[in-house]
Formats: C-alpha cells, structure tokens, sequence
C-alpha cells in the first residue's frame, strides 16, 4: 500500500478484509424464485401506500406502492405475475412493515428497455425520471436519491462524487459492478452531474481493487471524460465509505457536526446507485433489482447473486448449497455495520448489499469486561467522539451525561467495539443512549 | 431438521484480535528478561520473591473479588501483572513476607476497593510499594545486594570502591565526586547501563527495560508519549540544576542508575492511571520526570519515580478531562439547538 494515497485524517481501523472469494466471481443471476414479498419500506420514513389489491395482475417493472409526501421512494413489481396478497415483512432495522406479496408468472416475457437519448432532457425531467423509478443509496442506508439530489436551498453543490469505496469486509458487490458495468457506473456519474449541474465528479475507490480503478479509468476516458470526471484511489481504511469520511478523503472539506454534505458543496452516491440511476433515466427501468454479495465461510459457495427487491434470503442461500452447520450468524449488510437476523425468512431490499452466513471463528462471542481506559476507541473514532465515556455513563444508566462526549455525532461505524480491548460493545451503549434519551423526549 | 437458531447481536459483527488479557500478559513477558538478569546477578531468590509477589496478588484478587460477590478476574492477567512489578520495586534482600503484605495492600486496598481493574485512580504496585516504604522502612531502604560482576566485564576497568548502596544513594549522599570515583570509568557505566548494580530487582538494567518496552511500543501496547517526555524532563533537568551552577548537572548519573526506565516505560504508562489523548500523556510524562528530579534533587528520598508518578496518576483524570479528543468538524452554524 503507497503511504502517498490519500484517506480521511481522523481515526478509522482496518478490520479483516475477507474479500478473496467473492472479489473474483462474476455476477450471477439469480433465477427467479416461486414468491417475492416486497417491503413497502425499506428506508427510514414513510411508508409506500399500496396501489394494488389481492388477485390484481402486475407487470414487471410497473409502480405498486408509491409515497404522497414526506421521505419516501416509489417501489415496483419485481416480476410479471398476480398479487397473493398485502402482507408484512419483518426489515432488521425497521421491525414489520406492509408488504406485496407477488407471484411470477414463468412465461411473461423479460422487461423491455425504454432507450431514452437523457443528453437532451432537461435535469428537473431526469430528476422526475430518478424519483418515479424509486432509486435509493444502494449502499446500504437506502436513503431516497431524488431528496439527496436537491439539497436545501441556499446551498451551493460544486463537486459530485461516486462512492465506490466498499470498505465493509466480504462484501463485493460494488466491486463487481465497477468492473462489470463500469460504462454504466461512468453514464450514471455523468447523469448525476447533469442533476446537480456540477463540473466536477470523483469516483472514489479504495486501492485494494486495483482492477475496478483501471476498468473506470479506461471507461472514464472511452467516454471523454477524461479532465471532467476523476477516479481516485484512497488508502484502505474504515469507514471510508461513510459520506463525511469519504468528503473529507477526496476534497479534505469536513461535513459540519448536524450538517449534509451539502453544506460543503458535496453530494455523494454510491456506484451502485449511479447504476439504478443510469438505468432508471436512459433504459427506462425502474428499481427493483440489485446485486447482493453472500459470503462467509457459513455458506456453501460465495456469490455475488443479481437478485430482484422481495426475494428472499432462504432463496439466495439455497441456490448456493444451502448454510454449513459451522454457521452461526446470518448478517445482512456488511459486518461492521450490518443487522444480524434470527432467521433467514428477510427479503432483499434495494439497500441490501450483503448476506453474510459466518461461524464462530469469524465472529465476536463471549462477554465484555470492564473499561482499562487504554483509549483505543479515542483513537478510532473517525468523529472525534468519547466512545469511552459514553459507555461507561450508559453502563451506569446516566444517559444525559452522554451527550457531551458526542453521542448525536455518532454514526454507529462501530470502529470503536472493534478495537476495544475489553470487549465492551461501545456502539451498542451509544444505541441504547440514543434510543433512550429520545423516548424520553 | 429442527430450525436453525442463529445468534443475533447487534453489529459490529468483527472484533480485533487483541484483548486486555492479551495486552497483560504482553507487558508481563516484556518485563521478564530484566526478571533473568536480576535472578543471575542477584540470586535465584529474587525468583522466590517474584513467586511470592505474583502469588499473593492472584490470591489477594481471587479472595477478594468472592468476599466482594464480583467474578472471578485472576486470568485477566492484571493481578499477575501488578505481583509483577510489585516485585520490580523491592530491593532484592527484603524478607519474603514484604512481597505478600505489598501485594494484598496493592490489590485489595488500591485496586479492589475502589473498584478493580479500569477503576483505581493509583497505579496498584507502586501504592505497594509506598505502603511497604511506610511499614518497612529498613528493609526497603538497606536490603540492596551488590551484585557479582560478570567474566565478561572484568576485563574493564575495575572501580575503586565496592559500596552496597544504590547509585543513586551515592549520587545523593556522597556528591557526584564520589558517584564519578565509583561508577566513573568504562567497567561503572558498563554495570549501569547493563544492570550489574544495586538496586530494586526491577529496576537495574536500561538495556533490557528499553527492549521490553521498545517492544511494546512496537505491538502498540504503549505510546511513545509518556516514555520520551518523561526521560527528556529528567534528562533536562538534571542538566539545568547542576550541582556546580546552572547547565552544568550529571545527565546520565540520572538517566541510568535509578528506577527510570522502568517507571517510564512500564509503570507511568498504565492504561488505567494515566491520560489517553497524546498531549495530555506529554504533559503527563513531563510531570513525572519534574517532580522525580524534584524529589531526587531537593527531597529526603535518594529516588523519586515511584511517588512522581503516583502524584501524577491524580492529576490524570484532571488532565482526560481537560484534553479531550479533536472532533471532526465544529457544529453547524446558525442552526439553533441540535435535534436529540
């Protein structure tokens, strides 16, 4: 690693990459399984309200939950077939939300693409394009991008940047779609700075895909891009990936404490989503597919499976061999950040980057001990914040006295519970401060 | 089949590999081959003291954690590692009942009692240490052996006197003179800085103590922080306060003939009883090497680490407190009161 690559200045930690197996094999399509449950939520914030009904035919692609107002992004039928049913859906992050439960039909024909020249549209009508077809970060947030692309008024975006850092362990699926599709990740960039009306775009790519950053500098070129767009490899470091960090690699602007990236100018999307958004505007296709990598030594074979919203995860194991007893944790999403679930009945949803089946030696078991005040998590903390003191208060049940050591500045990275010595779960007591303080109001 | 249960726990989901009792038992090993030499030079008694130490404090903290109701802490390594270095300041003459009685008052008193490991505000082996100074005040300060010169080092130069006092002693009570006629040629800097001298068990060899704690500067164990500026405050200070006038003091005499390196690397820098932001360990570091020579050059004691730093360990919540991380960034501006 060339010490002369850029990263963000402050903490971080390298946890494990694992990303060997599922780095070199090539998208695989998933066949399509017997039901998709689709969440009418899959992000913080409203809810999609249904606009189908029991027994109602849907086509692939067609609009069956839309949202009023509020936050909120459009969702669409995975598949040609009948609705079975309105139903829930346990989401790790969100508990149940209402879903569509769809069948396929086998024989209906594959979606056909609407080619649409997006050079000569007017960027209110492509941002129109990018929110009727419900594209959200594919990242992992799930965050709608039609609301990221209009930042408050007042606020002036200069630069545009493509996160294709990856830096979670296992997951490759960015990766692959670096490498794979790296001329639509290039026309996604480029639609997304017509959007916002900027010169500059970055793609930002860690140096350990080395390949992924030659493949878009060729594509960068092809296109005649060349001055306009740049790729940037940074240093490994997590959590890279995270939009202030990623800011802060590439332009060393620093998001202010309670502030969006466009208070420094900044809109940030991941390659994945410049994807969906290259899909979305010039083919016509509204968001229902994504890539998932499934990794750890608890499953049969790795893969990185292109899969439709509403799959479910027992869908996607089983179509590599199934879990091996060894396994004792199902994560979707990567490892620091991720949800473990209880069981493998969750569908896939536009924010799902990663199935992870791990056993005991890839995972943290056992208890915690007490703080040594040996101030590695001062250290990791890419904020700035006292991970430290906030535990040792909430172990206490003093939640209010959290706060001062930067609770609210918290993005639940996690770097702190992996570095500590003692085991504590250090982001876990940041949670549980945050949830109690605002139940309390 | 019978359904699979799967562990849920909240992320993340990936732990590092090192853990506090990886951590203690890595300083235990970095201090023992200073522990090898004191046994040759001293005498394989020193081993039975070091047992002792090592003894009583695992017993000291697995009687007292079940009278307390706590669990079980003995394989932590952090009471093995206070036995350790109890043992390190103890001249090695003393009786065997001083390492026990030193241990059970480090461990119950100055440990336990104000909450174990990660609560005590006093580094526990060096409050043994004050507390056996207090009760035992002849042995700790008589019970020095003058240690058996080695094959290799007779062909030096020898020295002219054969004193059974610490170097320091001599420093302090005889003047540098009688330091320099002692200590002053090739064979005398040669047994200091190896750690063929008398002293505490723990303390005697710079070359050794700078390998232990080179390595754990190496595994990132410990910073360079509390070490450099606790060895560059002495070594200045012994300059400026010369004997003889301003700018003229004996730096080495200081550097190498008391307990400083052991302090330095392994005492001042304890996780629990010393800061945790870099500036706050220089400060830290500096005030240990300030009140050593302090106490060395204007105080009753010929040696000044063990209470310089203890003084210091109350100053560290002090300094935490006012040394706190860099954030970030500042908050946004012109946004009143930040959502909760």
């Amino acid at each position: 690693m060339s010490s002369t690559l850029r990263t963000f200045s402050l903490g971080g930690v390298h946890p494990p990459g694992r990303k060997a197996p599922a780095a070199g094999l090539a998208i695989e399509v998933l066949p399509a399984p017997a039901e998709y449950v689709v969440p009418l939520l899959q992000h913080c914030g409203a809810p999609a309200m249904p606009l189908v009904k029991k027994g109602e035919a849907v086509a692939e692609g067609q609009c069956i939950g839309a949202v009023e107002k509020g936050l909120g992004a459009s969702v669409h039928s995975p598949c040609t077939g009948k609705v079975t049913g309105l139903t829930r859906t346990p989401n790790p992050f969100l508990g149940l939300v209402p879903a569509v439960a769809i069948e396929p039909d086998p024989e209906a024909a594959p979606f056909a693409p609407l080619p649409t020249d997006w050079e000569a549209m007017e960027a209110c009508d492509i941002l129109g394009r990018i929110k009727a077809a419900g594209v959200v970060g594919m990242g992992g947030a799930g965050f709608p991008t039609h609301i990221k692309l209009c930042p408050p008024p007042g606020l002036t975006v200069d630069t545009f940047i493509a996160n294709g850092v990856e830096c979670e362990s296992y997951l490759a699926a960015d990766h692959r779609l670096m490498l794979e599709r790296t001329a639509d990740v290039v026309q996604g960039v480029r639609i997304l700075r017509k959007v916002l009306g900027v010169e500059r775009a970055l793609i930002g790519v860690e140096a350990n895909k080395p390949d992924a950053i030659a493949a878009l500098l060729a594509a960068v070129e092809a296109a005649g891009e060349g001055g306009r767009i740049s790729v940037e490899p940074l240093a490994v470091k997590y959590p890279q990936g995270s939009e202030k960090q990623l800011i802060s690699a590439l332009t060393g602007r620093n998001v202010p404490a309670g502030g969006l990236p466009a208070h420094v100018g900044c809109v940030v999307q991941n390659v994945g989503t410049c994807v969906a958004v290259y899909e979305a505007v010039a083919l016509g296709r509204p968001c229902y597919e994504r890539v998932v990598t499934v990794a750890g030594a608890g499953v049969a074979r790795p893969a990185n499976l292109l899969c439709r919203v509403g799959t479910s995860v027992q869908n996607l194991v089983d179509h590599l061999g199934g879990v091996r007893d060894e396994a004792v944790k199902c994560v979707l999403g990567g490892p620091m950040m991720g949800l473990a679930v209880q069981n493998l009945d969750y569908r896939v949803t536009k924010a799902t980057s990663g199935v992870l089946l791990l056993t005991a030696d890839e995972t943290e078991t056992g208890g915690f001990g007490p703080c040594i005040r040996c101030g590695r998590c001062l250290d990791a903390c890419p904020m700035g914040l006292e991970p430290r003191d906030i535990s040792i208060y909430a172990e206490r049940g003093r939640f209010a006295d959290t706060a001062r050591f930067g609770l609210w500045d918290c993005f639940e990275c996690g770097s702190c519970a992996y570095v500590c010595p003692a085991k504590r779960p250090l982001v876990q007591f940041i949670r549980a401060s945050k949830l109690r303080l605002r139940c309390r109001g | 089949m019978a359904e699979k249960l799967w562990r849920v726990t909240m992320s993340p989901h990936l732990r590092d590999g090192t853990s506090t009792s990886s951590i203690m038992w890595t300083v235990f090993c970095a201090l023992l081959p200073q522990l090898g030499l004191s046994a040759w030079v001293f005498g394989p008694r020193v081993l039975l003291l070091a047992g002792v130490s090592i003894g009583s404090a695992l017993l000291a903290e697995w009687a007292v954690r079940k009278a307390m109701g706590r669990d079980n802490t003995v394989t932590d390594g952090s009471a093995a590692l206070t036995g350790l270095l109890l043992a390190y300041v103890l001249p090695p003459g003393v009786p065997l009942d001083l390492p026990f009685w030193g241990a059970v008052f480090s461990v119950c008193i100055a440990k336990q009692l104000f909450g174990g490991l990660g609560f005590n505000f006093f580094n526990p082996a060096l409050m043994g240490r004050a507390f056996l100074a207090v009760g035992f005040p002849v042995a700790m300060t008589t019970a020095w052996i003058m240690p058996q010169f080695p094959g290799f080092l007779s062909s030096l130069a020898a020295p002219d006197a054969v004193a059974t006092a610490t170097p320091l002693y001599v420093l302090k009570h005889a003047g540098l003179a009688e330091f320099l006629r002692e200590f002053g040629n090739s064979r005398g800097w040669a047994a200091l800085i190896l750690g063929f001298r008398p002293g505490c068990i723990g303390e005697t060899s710079p070359v050794l103590l700078l390998l232990g704690g080179g390595w754990l500067l190496y595994k990132r164990i410990i910073t360079w922080h509390v070490p450099a500026s606790m060895l560059a405050a002495v070594a200045l200070l012994a300059w400026v306060f010369g004997p003889e006038g301003w700018f003229t003091g004996p730096v080495l005499p200081h550097l190498f003939s008391g307990g400083l390196f052991l302090g330095a690397f392994f005492m001042a820098t304890d996780y629990v009883t010393s800061p945790s932001r870099p500036r706050a360990k220089l400060i830290f570091g500096a005030g240990c090497g300030a009140l050593t020579m302090l106490i060395r050059l204007k105080g009753g004691y010929p040696e000044g680490v063990c209470y310089a730093i203890l003084l210091m360990n109350c100053l560290s919540p002090v300094l935490d407190d006012w040394i706190r991380p860099r954030r970030f960034a500042p908050p946004l501006q012109c946004e009143p009161g930040k959502k909760p």
